[in-house]
């Protein structure tokens, strides 16, 4: 492993070299503003159109029969009456996909990099999940059939009319019941349920723990949630028999990568299948499903096209759970508070399965020294399989457990040692003069990590400030002679954004002037069609109204990762900004051609080419446009090919470290164990703003998912692994009015890995309230020495924990 | 199941007919048969709000109601906000404006729920309290609420303003 440390030099050891013979950056004229979202007009007037609205002529539907058992044999299935029932069409069970389709495919192929497979040697079971359930069942909503029938309410009776016999086996109910010796092994081929491990050491953790003054152990966990985009799944299909052609709408965050699963799984050439993305209504995470290759299946084998849109049963139950993991922590430190090592192991409950295998451990593992110079360092991690749901990446994926256990750390450090936590957090916070900082780890795609130029300490301030602390100190202790607990809460974090392997762009004008830019980008509410067309404006030299920008449809651009990891503005954005300086620099070359005069002498401005000093010599963008059309008339300089168009696929070094601090106040009630948030407060630094109002947007839904996180939303199970949170009536979201009034400030480094200085946005905001809000409610309570060690934390939870610190302080 | 009925309501100002069964959902029926599909189904399970639109002025959960029970009632949808030139509903003004949506899937209901709570004059719009408790029969996973509280005072203000 590499070093810890500062790296020695000012500029980022990964900053690309500047090619010469490259366009120059144009400085921001259009980036940077609070433009307002082209994508809202057709949101807000009931004109978008999701895969729930779509219509094919001759469409029908599909629902999907789920398991009703945690764990059981499927001794018997019989669908014969329900396909005698007027208006089904067919029903199918993993029987009837036997030698047609090819075994769902992991995700953990392609996205865990070889480098760090070289470098960690994890082990990593593969387990490839069946499309259907194959024989047993093995957690609560897996698909066991699916039928297709006129209508979604023929196709949900239908559903009823399938027998099943389950022969009940015993459940494996959580992580640690997963490990017993005598624990029943979910799939034997695998020899235990243990899918994933790995260990990574930084530094002398052993040496240092055993001279350190002092140490501290704990155990941390935190709940299971779901993601709960607002749209649910929902896939339509239709296949062009003539053409073998699939046509597939879907509402996934990956289409180029539904269209390999796809391909490979039905033995189609990927060019015969088009992955379109309409509107979506959030993603957050979540990946690949089943339903994304059998309802393709369904439709290519039926002849008809087949539209199934999951419900909010199906989705709470299966479509992904997320966190759900268990650290038993140890902290060496010296009596000034500096944390001088950290040890962890944890399990992660991964479910039934985890086809992505270490993406969201890993993630802890890079993540959980915060913006801390801890130099001795080791993480071992355990992925668990159990009776329920799988688990993937959600929005933090990853780093809100990892940021609750590092942040409860600090207060418990503060507490052992009679300092205020923020001293605490002050004194082992990495110095902006120690920028760049080597953490002596690879990040998960296998690049030794980096954090870029960052302020930490200045976040901090800013925070501190922006929520008003000192004046907050003073309340608290009116509110304390008065018997109300009110308590101010801290967490930082670091994000890497940006995550390769690589996004692209294909940017066009054609003859009216017009610019459209397609990306392998999944727009799914992060305002992408805004702000990639800011960044073209600027680098084109054309007005941001003039560009339209698509993404996520695979007839319009090869290649194409998509939207997660909080990476398309970096990725995708890069990849327009590229692609547009070389298409500035082609339309400069056929409108010298036009106007006779050296490129060199023209600019384009809001889309009109000049002759630098003589604005009268000019051109329209259109007729440029025209001039580059192949054919024996165009005007084009020697050797250049026709046509006014560049792809360009940005492949990101590795990834940009975003980062921010977050304060709240909380109000606790003793008797109830109510939390109310009182206020909100975060300083964010994700290096240029592409578009302030939308930053501070994905900031102020982040924090929402993140109060979830902490006080109201968990998948729960009972101990024979029965889902006990089915509806919206047991699995609380947060509202309006459990939500507090959020305030947003910002820094602004640019980052040095990509031309355009962006760092990703899309997650920080959700990775620290859980630790927020804990460490502001054990400050609310203190002196009572309450100790929160989980979230989400319920009043019933926090009730109990507050009447077993009363008992040992009495007894004290 | 059978039984189909012919249902006639008016939509937004115009008269509309369809046939659907007795247990088809309102919201079905507005999307399936009709054709309106700016109402969006989030849980199914009157939770959500997404499905909400107005029924004789006031806001109903689509998803919980059955077409037949519309019979003759007269409904606004998102797709009735806007003005016949095209000019946006105060509500739908604000929202854009105050980045108040992200993937607006949430939007159509809650602009229903707000635009009722404009009819009635906004009544408590200063109350941070009070207004995010009128506002919390919509989910939204995407914006926080906090553009959401922010665009209904603008809203209010803008719809006070134009009456006086």
């Amino acid at each position: 492993m590499s070093s810890t440390g500062p790296v020695g030099q000012a500029t980022h050891p990964y900053a690309p070299v500047r090619d010469p013979d490259e366009p120059e950056v144009v400085p921001p004229r259009h980036v940077g503003r609070p433009l307002r979202r082209t994508e809202d007009q057709r949101l807000i007037t009931g004109r978008a159109r999701h895969v729930g609205d779509l219509r094919v002529p001759g469409m029908v539907h599909a629902a999907i029969l789920r398991s009703t058992f945690p764990h059981a044999e499927l001794t018997r299935i019989d669908t014969s009456g329900a396909l005698a029932m007027d208006g089904v069409l067919a029903v199918v069970t993993a029987a009837e996909l036997e030698g047609k389709m090819g075994p769902f495919l992991e995700a953990a192929r392609t996205e865990i990099s070889t480098l760090l497979k070289e470098k960690v040697r994890p082990t990593l079971k593969s387990c490839p999940m069946p499309v259907l359930a194959q024989g047993r069942v093995f957690w609560i909503g897996q698909p066991v059939a699916a039928v297709v029938a006129r209508d979604r309410y023929v196709a949900e009776d239908a559903l009823e009319r399938i027998e099943v016999e389950y022969e009940p086996l015993p459940v494996v109910a959580g992580p640690e019941a997963a490990l017993e010796p005598d624990a029943p092994v979910l799939h034997p081929e695998l020899g235990d349920n243990v899918q994933t491990t790995f260990t990574v050491s930084v530094g002398d953790p052993d040496g240092v723990f055993a001279s350190a003054p002092r140490m501290l152990r704990a155990r941390l966990s935190m709940g299971r949630i779901a993601a709960n985009a607002m749209e649910t799944r929902g896939v339509l299909a239709a296949y062009d028999a003539g053409r073998g052609e699939l046509t597939v709408w879907d509402a996934n965050a990956r289409p180029h990568l539904v269209r390999t699963f796809v391909s490979e799984m039905l033995g189609m050439p990927a060019d015969a299948i088009r992955v379109i993305g309409p509107d979506m209504g959030g993603s957050f995470g979540t990946g690949m499903f089943p339903e994304d290759v059998l309802i393709p299946f369904l439709a290519r084998e039926l002849g008809v096209p087949v539209k199934w849109l999951e419900d909010r049963r199906e989705n709470l139950a299966n479509t992904r759970h997320a966190r759900d993991q268990l650290h038993d922590v140890e902290a060496a430190f010296d009596d000034e508070g500096r944390v001088l090592a950290i040890r962890d192991r944890f399990l992660v409950d991964a479910g039934a399965y985890n086809a992505y295998a270490i993406t969201v451990s890993y993630n802890s593992a890079a993540h959980l020294r915060n913006q801390f110079g801890i130099d001795h360092y080791r993480v071992e991690s355990l992925s668990v399989l159990t009776n329920k749901a799988p688990v993937t990446p959600v929005r933090g994926a990853g780093r809100p457990e990892v940021t609750f256990v590092m942040d409860r750390l600090v207060g418990l450090i503060a507490a052992e040692l009679g300092l205020d936590p923020i001293e605490v957090r002050r004194r082992n916070l990495i110095r902006p003069e120690q920028m760049p900082y080597a953490m002596g780890m690879p990040y998960r795609d296998g690049v030794d990590i980096v954090y870029d130029r960052a302020d930490f300490p200045d976040q901090l301030e800013k925070a501190l400030e922006l929520f008003g602390a000192e004046a907050f100190r003073r309340e608290q202790e009116e509110a304390r002679a008065r018997d109300r607990r009110i308590g101010l809460g801290v967490s930082s974090y670091v994000e890497g954004s940006g995550y390769g392997p690589h996004e692209g762009a294909v940017v066009r004008i054609d003859t009216t002037g017009h610019v459209t830019v397609h990306t392998g980008a999944r727009p799914h509410g992060q305002g992408l069609e805004t702000t990639l067309a800011q960044i073209c404006a600027d680098q084109l030299g054309v007005r941001p109204e003039d560009v339209t920008v698509r993404g996520g449809d695979t007839a319009t651009i090869a290649h194409g990762i998509g939207t997660f990891a909080s990476r398309s503005a970096v990725t995708a954005g890069s990849a327009v900004g590229i692609a547009a300086q070389r298409l500035r620099r082609k339309v400069l070359a056929v409108a010298g051609e036009v106007l006779e005069t050296d490129p060199a002498d023209l600019e384009l401005v809001e889309g009109r080419v000049a002759a630098r000093g003589t604005p009268e010599r000019s051109v329209a963008l259109a007729e440029v446009a025209h001039a580059a059309q192949p054919g024996p008339r165009a005007k084009l300089p020697e050797g250049m090919e026709p046509g006014l168009e560049v792809t360009h696929y940005y492949v990101p070094p590795t990834v940009t470290f975003a980062s921010g601090t977050h304060v709240v106040g909380v109000e606790v009630d003793e008797e109830t164990g109510f939390v109310k948030l009182l206020r909100y407060v975060t300083v964010d630094e994700c290096g240029q703003m592409l578009n302030p109002m939308i930053v501070e947007g994905q900031i102020h839904g982040g924090v929402a998912h993140g109060v979830g996180n902490a006080l109201f939303e968990e998948v729960a199970y009972d101990a024979e692994g029965q889902l006990l949170t089915g509806t919206y009536m047991d699995y609380l979201m947060p509202t309006a009015a459990e939500v507090p009034p959020i305030a947003v400030g910002h820094q602004v480094f640019p980052s040095e890995l990509n031309p355009f200085g962006i760092k990703g946005c899309g997650e920080g905001g959700a990775v620290s309230p859980p630790a927020a809000i804990a460490n502001a409610i054990v400050d609310a309570l203190a002196p009572l020495p309450v100790r929160i060690d989980r979230v989400p934390l319920s009043p019933e939870r926090l009730l109990r924990l507050i009447v077993e610190a009363k008992a040992s302080a009495g007894a004290a | 199941m059978g039984g189909e009925r012919e249902i006639t309501l008016r939509v937004n100002g115009r008269e509309l007919s369809g046939v659907a069964e007795p247990r088809m959902t309102l919201a079905d029926f507005l999307r399936d048969v009709l054709g309106l599909t700016g109402t969006h189904l989030g849980c199914e399970h009157g939770v959500c709000g997404a499905c909400t639109i107005l029924l004789d002025g006031r806001s109903v959960r689509s998803c919980l109601m059955f077409a037949v029970q519309a019979e003759g009632h007269e409904l606004v949808t998102v797709e009735g906000l806007e003005g016949p030139d095209g000019t946006l509903s105060p509500a739908q003004e604000a929202f854009s404006a105050n980045h108040a949506l992200q993937c607006g899937f949430c939007t159509p209901g809650f602009l229903m729920a707000v635009t009722e709570y404009l009819a009635e004059g906004a009544p408590d719009v200063d109350d941070e309290e009070a207004l995010r408790a009128r506002l919390s029969g919509n989910i939204c996973r995407c914006t926080g609420y906090q553009n959401i509280v922010k665009a209904v005072r603008a809203a209010a203000a803008d719809v006070r303003g134009g009456a006086a």
